[in-house]
């Protein structure tokens, strides 16, 4: 049979065969998602984020401990306040021949500051990029910055004159059905190049033999291959078509543990899970009354009413960590004094309700994903059991994540649930800017629930512009102590990262739940 | 015979304009598409940008019309979730599913026809009794359960065949099978036989009654009659004469089969149009959605008028009339 | 010999047995909230407390739950009862839907011909075009895009039974223009036309009696099919949600432990929908080939 494929193979030119060839060190490993785009610039979907980094570098990238190191940047300087300089490395290629230079850098900012592009909110303190030599290039700033070495981290290097000679100097942009040539193509200087991309069934790479980088991995290739049922993904860990899946459903934990062959591990990741509500003058369950949830008193019964252990012990299997604020303790900002959820207390929940004016409670929407966080469908309805019993109706509506977030941004739901990693940069300020600050077209844009607080929006301004690390976190605690004390938003806990894998894997697991296949190692 | 063809010909493109209209309406009035395309916080000048871009600012009548052009040059517009050309991705996707409903009917008619023509010649007999049981048994299992069941069994327990996807595929220009490969033909086991016992049912029973029939016919008596022997009568007489309407059947149930397909490749992940629609209707994708309208439309149309145009010929009434 | 002609006309063993358990069925569906030990549509009942446990039967199973319980801590037992209930009044429904529209329809078409029955049977004829599960689809897939989540779940039902209804109707619409027209052209119709009765009386009390027991046997196969076609829905996620699940919404949400051990989640609901769909399907297949053998094989 094969020597007949072979003969065939060799008879046709037209052929390509599209397999990759199955070499010992092939890692084949699966997700729940696809990737969208290969284009860095034409969505803001932090899986794709992560896929695309196997294949791009950026100028500065985290290590195996998730310290910001040196990448296609050696070096860099603050001029001015508003001008960093940045020493290229020298000597490095593209995969598909092309050397690294400034003209890369500077053609790579521009697309990624260009109005057209998804996610340029990534770098949204750059407005210019100039180039000074070859090898050097200046990043001008809208004013003082202290992230930005941070965002710089998820800002992918692409090759000036690939892009030229394929029209895709301009970004493509998912949401406004923009595509150019990089969209399912991709060259990058990464450790693997990209040799095939068929959307919705896999993704194959190669290993860049040409890497700037010594590298840290032993393999020849790695197919990805995105399914979306977790049933299915686990029976294909299960019969060994896969070598890995990240991540492993958690019911499914003790069974892969007992299988031979097979390992699974975990770690808490940086994804906090918590509730949002509406800060809006009316309800969508009770048009013409004033929103109970205005009231501290029965946002902290709400909280009370939610047994998180129990959640954490059965639903999350103990794999989850219960938190009381935005934060995961990897992220700058985080504080362990506020980070304690108010406890479990049935009686006290209706007492504040009762006090609030609500002793026979009332009805709320609750607005959940079915296919998002862990077992999200599941919580949601664990907690409108929970706030059944103090008096709260919740009426629950759970949909996939495709209509369910262009809801959320709508303003559609009264309660609902959202994750929030910090990631890119990994710091608190992202929560603050994004969640807490009011909405204003600058600041607050994930905030479309109608919060607005004078105090954290005073902190949030001061905090973006604060080159003192110290009194810069300082501003960030405050900021969460007082989304604490006011009950602004419900945390609930934090995400564990679970992958399982043939025990002939041996990778390194990340809490922003990034796969980096160029610290695998596979016997 | 010419006037018929032509009414024929009229009635497939009034058909064909209907499924049309109903694209049409779809990718114009289900979710705004400007809301789906435009980035969040967006200015209303921004939107209306767009909108105009889109051509979504001129009288109905003037964009249905534009719109036939472009389904007329194969444009279906482009899809809001991969950001490719909706025909071109439809058509990337068509070999999946092809290569799928192709073993299907194969396997379906294999397995059906010796079993229908068993029930027929011996109603009595256990093998009879039991299929036609098996059957019922068949058409009341949902395919998502037939086809968990299989991966539960023949991939997680035994480990024989693969769960999901198509495995290793040859690319032959214009076209990715998974029939060059072994591990290609292991991924199509299983899906196939999903797929296939839900057309298997309706073959079986199908030749069971045309055979009984056939059988109870004038000719076949004569046959007897006349002493011939009993193979040549049931195998060259009567089987032939009762293939007759299950080939007419199993060809135009080849559109349904490629809807079908749907469930199959959700539950195994086949990467064809139907996982495709799958998703989509998540999405939703509403350019796939009413391409995949279309394209099935287009193929019921496409079917039934070669199944008409072949009956003129063979049958002379049709001719005269 | 007389015991033996009467044996004769008694249905098959098989036939009995669904129909016994079609009954049983019935009963349990309509004093459900009686017969169950809890009541899934109260969200305070449940507990995480008692979630995975296995049915009864088996080590470690608690003997108030027979059939083991969910994910969320729900009985089993009654949570499959009461998504027997979603599941068959939405094929119910559906039937119904479709019967309606598809009778009426035939009986105009074939009543009255010409125009008004080239208009119906081309329509017809674009939407057989197209798999039910496929139109279920895409209209469950349009309300998602276009309604809020609240009436979605409000509505769910209702959209689902049309969502099925709407290309079955053609089966109906079918079978009884071709009855109707071989009755309006029989002389005791063309008489009634002649004394100037009303069409509408012509047709229900004249052509309708006659064209019943192939609408019978229809909607029971018909049953079966859209009890499938709404559990594949949910299956598929785009059907009941979670808080009223049918038997589908239940094999969806057990599907995601099937591998975990925890079987009981998805077998117990697949189990009883096999059963139920099967025993429809057997009574259909008998009412077929006892009233209307001429009724093509699906």
């Amino acid at each position: 049979m094969k020597t007949y494929i072979k003969t065939l193979l060799a008879g046709l030119a037209v052929m390509v065969p599209l397999a990759t060839p199955s070499l010992a060190n092939t890692l084949r490993w699966s997700s729940a998602g696809d990737v969208i785009s290969y284009d860095p610039n034409a969505q803001v979907d932090s899986f794709t984020q992560s896929v695309q980094h196997m294949v791009f570098d950026p100028l500065v990238r985290r290590n195996n401990d998730l310290v910001l190191e040196p990448a296609l940047a050696t070096s860099w300087e603050v001029i001015e306040p508003n001008r960093w300089r940045f020493k290229l490395r020298q000597g490095v290629k593209f995969h598909e021949g092309q050397p690294f230079n400034a003209d890369d850098v500077v053609a790579t900012i521009q697309r990624q500051i260009d109005p057209g592009a998804r996610n340029r909110e990534n770098l949204s303190a750059v407005v210019g990029v100039e180039k000074v030599d070859d090898y050097t290039v200046d990043l001008i700033l809208r004013g003082p910055y202290p992230l930005l070495l941070n965002d710089l981290a998820a800002i992918y290097m692409m090759s000036k004159s690939w892009m030229e000679a394929h029209d895709a100097l301009k970004p493509g942009n998912n949401t406004t059905g923009v595509t150019t040539y990089a969209s399912n193509h991709a060259n990058g200087t990464g450790a693997f190049k990209l040799m095939s991309y068929e959307p919705d069934s896999r993704s194959v790479f190669a290993v860049n033999e040409n890497w700037w980088d010594k590298p840290q991995h032993n393999l020849t290739a790695v197919e990805f291959r995105p399914i979306a049922s977790d049933a299915t993904r686990v029976a294909a860990l299960l019969s060994g078509e896969l070598d890995m899946i990240a991540p492993v459903p958690l019911q499914d934990i003790d069974r892969i543990s007992n299988t031979e062959g097979l390992k699974v591990m975990e770690n808490p990741a940086l994804r906090e899970i918590f509730l949002v509500f509406s800060f809006r003058p009316e309800l969508h369950t009770m048009p013409g009354k004033p929103n109970p949830l205005l009231e501290l008193k029965v946002r902290q019964a709400l909280w009370h009413a939610i047994d998180v252990n129990t959640i954490q012990k059965r639903l999350m299997r103990g794999k989850s960590r219960v938190s009381g604020m935005l934060v995961a303790p990897a992220v700058t900002g985080y504080d362990k004094s506020i980070d304690v959820p108010l406890p479990y207390d049935v009686d006290k929940a209706k007492s504040l309700l009762a006090e609030a004016g609500y002793p026979d409670g009332f009805k709320v929407q609750l607005a959940c994903p079915n296919d998002r966080y862990i077992a999200d469908e599941q919580i949601c309805l664990a907690i409108a059991s929970m706030w059944a019993k103090v008096g709260v109706q919740a009426e629950l509506s759970t949909e996939s994540k495709t209509t369910y977030f262009p809801r959320t941004d709508k303003g559609e739901f009264d309660v609902f649930m959202l994750g929030w990693a910090s990631l890119p940069p990994m710091d608190g300020y992202s929560v603050l800017q994004a969640l807490l600050a009011t909405n204003d077209g600058e600041f607050g844009g994930s905030n479309t629930n109608g919060l607005s607080n004078a105090k954290i929006d005073e902190l949030a301004r001061s905090a973006s512009v604060e080159l003192d690390e110290t009194k810069r976190v300082e501003m960030l605690k405050e900021a969460f102590r007082i989304t604490h004390d006011q009950v602004l938003y419900l945390p609930l806990h934090q995400q564990p990262v679970a992958w399982a894998m043939s025990n002939k894997v041996d990778i390194p697991q990340f809490p922003d739940e990034y796969v980096r296949p160029w610290f695998a190692q596979m016997k | 015979m010419i006037r018929i063809l032509s009414v024929r010909l009229l009635q497939a493109l009034l058909v064909m304009l209907a499924v049309t209209a109903i694209a049409f309406i779809m990718f114009r009035f289900v979710g705004d598409p400007v809301a789906a395309m435009v980035r969040e916080g967006a200015t209303q000048a921004e939107k209306d940008a767009l909108r105009a871009t889109l051509g979504l600012d001129k009288p109905l009548v003037l964009q249905f019309i534009e719109f036939v052009g472009r389904v007329l040059r194969g444009d279906l517009g482009t899809s809001f979730r991969y950001q490719q050309p909706v025909a071109s991705l439809l058509m990337s996707r068509l070999p999946a599913t092809l290569e799928l409903v192709i073993i299907a009917t194969v396997m379906a008619l294999a397995i059906g026809i010796p079993l229908g023509v068993l029930c027929a010649l011996k109603p009595q007999a256990v093998l009879s009794r039991l299929t036609q049981s098996m059957t019922l048994v068949g058409i009341s299992m949902p395919t998502f359960v037939t086809g968990l069941l299989l991966i539960l069994i023949f991939a997680v327990n035994l480990r024989w065949l693969p769960s999901s996807g198509r495995g290793d595929l040859v690319d032959l220009g214009f076209w990715q099978s998974g029939f060059l490969t072994a591990s290609g033909l292991k991924s199509l086991i299983l899906p196939s036989i999903t797929l296939a016992l839900f057309q298997l049912t309706l073959i079986m029973r199908l030749v069971r009654s045309e055979m009984i029939d056939v059988l109870s016919s004038d000719y076949i008596r004569f046959a007897f009659a006349r002493g011939l022997p009993r193979s040549y009568i049931y195998g060259r007489l009567a089987l032939r004469n009762a293939l007759m309407p299950v080939v007419t059947v199993t060809g135009l149930q080849i559109g349904q089969l490629i809807a079908f397909a749907i469930v199959t490749e959700t539950v195994f992940q086949w990467p064809g149009m139907g996982l495709l629609f799958t998703n989509a209707v998540g999405y939703p994708d509403v350019p796939v959605l009413a391409a995949y309208l279309l394209f099935v439309g287009f193929l019921f149309v496409l079917i039934n008028m070669i199944v008409d145009v072949l009956y003129t010929f063979i049958d002379p009434r049709l001719r005269t009339k | 010999m007389a015991w033996q002609s009467l044996l004769h006309r008694l249905p098959p063993v098989s036939v009995m047995i669904a129909g016994l358990i079609l009954a049983i069925v019935v009963v349990l569906v309509i004093f459900a909230p009686m017969i169950a030990p809890m009541d899934p549509r109260d969200v305070s009942s449940y507990s995480l407390m008692d979630m995975e446990i296995p049915p009864a039967f088996m080590e470690g199973g608690d003997s108030r739950f027979l059939l083991g319980t969910d994910n969320q801590g729900r009985d089993l037992v009654s949570v499959i009862l009461f998504g027997l209930r979603i599941s068959i009044l939405i094929g119910l429904g559906a039937v119904l839907f479709a019967a309606a529209v598809g009778v009426v329809l035939g009986l105009i078409s074939g009543f009255f011909g010409g125009v008004v029955d080239s208009i119906v049977m081309r329509f017809a004829d674009v939407l057989v075009s197209f798999p039910t599960i496929l139109v279920a689809l895409l209209i469950s897939g349009i309300a998602r895009a276009q309604l809020s989540a609240d009436t979605v779940l409000l509505w769910a039902p209702v959209i689902l039974i049309f969502a099925i209804a709407v290309n079955e109707w053609v089966q109906y619409a079918r079978t009884v223009r071709a009855s109707t027209m071989v009755e309006v052209a029989r002389d005791y119709v063309r008489a009634a036309k002649v004394i100037g009765l009303p069409s509408g009386r012509i047709m229900m009390r004249h052509i309708l009696p006659n064209v019943m027991s192939s609408v019978m046997v229809i909607s029971t196969i018909n049953l079966a099919g859209a009890i499938l076609t709404e559990a594949t829905l949910s299956f598929l996620g785009a059907g009941m949600p979670p808080t009223y699940p049918s038997l589908g919404t239940l094999i969806r949400i057990g599907n995601q432990f099937l591998f975990s051990g925890l079987w009981w989640i998805a077998v117990m609901p697949a189990a009883v929908l096999v059963i139920l769909v099967l025993a429809v399907n057997v009574i259909g297949d008998y009412l077929r080939d006892r009233f209307n053998p001429k009724l093509m094989a699906r």
